[in-house]
């Protein structure tokens, strides 16, 4: 009942010694996220938090057929620490900093082409399978197991469509924080179709944002090839053009990527949206019956 | 971060793109003075402000002497600008750029950007120069000429061959087109840009191509590379309360509305922006005080907030994960005391320690209206505003 991460998932912490990495390592392992390693250059042999410690990725996933990897370092490092876990072709790859260059992920998109790897984020709160495995820095309690698949560019705004939904007694799949910048490994599409083709999710939430047009290009094929629910919102309705509304790629320029393009792009695909963000659990309880 | 033309135009042409012969300057007298050494029989006065639409709004004028040129400087300085880009209140001018006029044969566009849909830099040019690219992209979207640039080559002279008999220039030009635009690119990766926009390039009747204006911004995030860019940043341009905020690291926007909203993370602060509007109010602001905000930092953000005389009420709407609401309410509780705020502030807080947080507000014995939502805080302080009346909050 998930997608991209579950009880399967074996995961590595790169920059585990730091303080956010240790913190989030420590409520991830308390989720039950299976944490197999941590990788801080300098402190391989050591261990912390009861993980052992590698020197570089490869070491780490050689040794403990680590799956995935999470990012907890500093942004002038971050895109070297991605490459370094695309280089050790790890299957999945989650960059939660924020404020990497943007020319940095130019390299790092190019690199990526043809690799195995998928990454998500930057600038993300991560990924979340509830009841199975939790990698990134989101609140685990607000979460229930069940069928709903969740894709969104915010962090803290997503926690409150999940309070929502959980409240409601509605449960989620798997829910995706894709990341605010311009440029970011899975973007709405991708986590799409990943839910369309889970069996086990049986609607979906988008939750978008002004800036670029991932979203239109999202709905375009939830037009054509989703036949299950799904509920959509944008924030930003009310920001000015031409300002950076705190995430990076929250920006509308030269009147491309308003908010009221997006809402006309998922209505025409059948979306149902919803202009304020305090409706999407009950719309979505209408949606599914 | 914006820098203004003439800021641009030295950058430029350290790196070998020819910007036309100018100095900037602060008075008449060295327009004067620079408009003598030019010795060109025409020079422009060119406001410099960070918006473009300078020129239909006044702010660019030709000169026949040196006379002309001080005199156009001495109307230009200080005047107010209202270009589209600046909102209604316009920009008031403080500097100026003196500059050769040049043999003008023919205008085009030429800008690098990153595609954010492909991940990658793209040179853009358009025959179309001198006008604004979003209204050619509407009108004329086939004028504008895209190459995709591969980061691990960099710009390929084929690319700039496709550019160049795209946009009906002859073969001969090639040879300034080449160094003009490797020149533009290299300046854009080494200076992490996040856009250049040469507007317009014009070719000169003796066959060079020219920077006549430029507009440069820069990638924040990638700033701690380039120190030296921060002095090249004008406070004047921006809004005393966002320059003020951006010394406590707050991210914060002015709006024109009346309720001041203080959230934690960017999407959430938007969507409390659109939600007070959906129930009838008007956000004074964005406000994103981070994930891990300590009760100074909370207190920083109410006193940005409440700095802006048009604000009536004070929405805080915290989902708190790694923020925990006991400090956040410590600190709203704390900022209230210090502050002896006298709006009315409404609460929501959900998350950890949500319990906690809301015993704080309630045993501080200051009046705060504790909202179940973020829908019902909206409402709450929309009704709140009202009641305030015109000009009664303080």
């Amino acid at each position: 009942m998930s997608v991209l991460v579950g009880k399967e998932t074996r995961l590595i912490v790169q920059g585990l010694t730091g303080r956010e990495g240790s913190f989030h390592a420590q409520q991830m392992l308390e989720y039950g996220t299976a944490v197999v390693a941590g990788v801080t250059p300098g402190k391989g042999g050591t261990k912390h938090l009861d993980v052992p410690v590698f020197d570089t990725v490869a070491q780490a996933a050689r040794d403990t057929k680590a799956n995935a990897s999470v990012i907890f370092v500093p942004p002038p490092f971050a895109a070297d620490a991605i490459l370094e876990a695309v280089s050790a072709k790890l299957p999945l790859v989650i960059c939660i900093t924020e404020g990497i260059p943007l020319l940095d992920m130019v390299k790092v998109a190019a690199t990526m082409k043809g690799k195995v790897t998928r990454l998500i984020g930057p600038n993300c709160p991560g990924i979340i399978s509830p009841g199975k495995c939790k990698i990134g820095i989101m609140p685990g309690r607000i979460h229930k197991e069940g069928n709903v698949g969740l894709v969104s560019r915010s962090g803290t705004l997503t926690y409150e469509a999940v309070d929502q939904l959980t409240r409601l007694g509605i449960g989620q799949s798997t829910c995706i924080g894709i990341g605010g910048d311009p440029i970011i490994g899975t973007n709405f599409l991708d986590s799409i179709r990943l839910f369309n083709e889970d069996k086990d999710t049986h609607a979906i939430v988008m939750i978008g944002e002004i800036g670029g047009n991932a979203e239109e290009i999202a709905a375009e094929y939830i037009k054509k090839e989703v036949h299950k629910p799904v509920v959509g919102f944008i924030a930003g309705q009310t920001a000015p053009p031409g300002r950076r509304m705190g995430h990076a790629g929250a920006i509308i320029s030269g009147g491309q990527g308003t908010a009221a393009d997006k809402y006309k792009a998922m209505q025409a695909a059948g979306i149902k949206t919803v202009q304020s963000p305090a409706e999407i659990g009950e719309t979505m309880k209408k949606a599914i019956g | 971060m914006k820098i203004h033309e003439y800021q641009a135009k030295a950058i430029l042409s350290k790196f070998g793109v020819p910007t036309p012969r100018g100095e900037r300057v602060l008075d008449k007298e060295s327009a004067d003075r620079v408009a003598k050494s030019l010795g060109t029989p025409v020079v422009v006065v060119k406001a410099q402000i960070h918006a473009g639409g300078r020129g239909k709004a006044g702010g660019v004028k030709l000169a026949k002497s040196a006379e002309q040129a001080a005199e156009l400087a001495g109307q230009i300085m200080g005047m107010t600008l209202v270009t589209p880009q600046t909102g209604p209140e316009g920009r008031v001018v403080r500097r100026l750029l003196i500059e050769e006029g040049l043999d003008i044969r023919r205008e085009l566009y030429l800008g690098i950007l990153v595609d954010r849909a492909v991940g990658a830099p793209i040179f853009m040019a358009s025959s179309a120069g001198g006008m604004e690219i979003e209204e050619v992209a509407k009108a004329n979207p086939e004028k504008i000429l895209k190459e995709t640039i591969n980061p691990a080559a960099g710009l390929q002279d084929y690319q700039i061959r496709n550019l160049v008999f795209g946009l009906g220039l002859d073969a001969g030009m090639l040879k300034v087109a080449v160094p003009f635009f490797k020149a533009l690119y290299r300046a854009f990766i080494e200076t992490d840009a996040s856009l250049i926009e040469i507007n317009p390039c014009v070719v000169t009747g003796d066959g060079r191509l020219v920077a006549l204006d430029a507009k440069m911004n820069f990638d924040d995030n990638a700033m701690y590379r380039h120190p030296e860019f921060l002095e090249l940043r004008d406070t004047d341009e921006e809004t005393p309360l966002e320059v003020e905020a951006s010394k406590f690291k707050l991210n914060y926007i002015q709006l024109d509305g009346n309720v001041a909203c203080m959230v934690n993370g960017a999407g959430l602060a938007m969507a409390t922006m659109d939600i007070i509007k959906h129930s009838g109010g008007s956000p004074a602001n964005f406000l994103d005080v981070g994930g891990g905000a300590s009760e100074e930092q909370v207190k920083n953000a109410f006193k940005i907030l409440l700095s802006d005389p048009n604000v009536k009420a004070v929405f805080v709407n915290i989902f708190g994960g790694i923020l925990r609401c006991d400090v956040l309410a410590s600190g709203v509780v704390k900022a209230a005391r210090d502050l002896g705020i006298r709006v009315p502030v409404v609460v929501r807080l959900e998350g950890t320690n949500v319990e906690a947080g809301q015993k704080i507000l309630r045993d501080s014995g200051l009046n705060f209206t504790v909202a179940s939502g973020m829908k019902d805080g909206a409402e709450k302080v929309v009704r709140l505003v009202g009641v305030a009346g015109p000009g009664g909050a303080r």
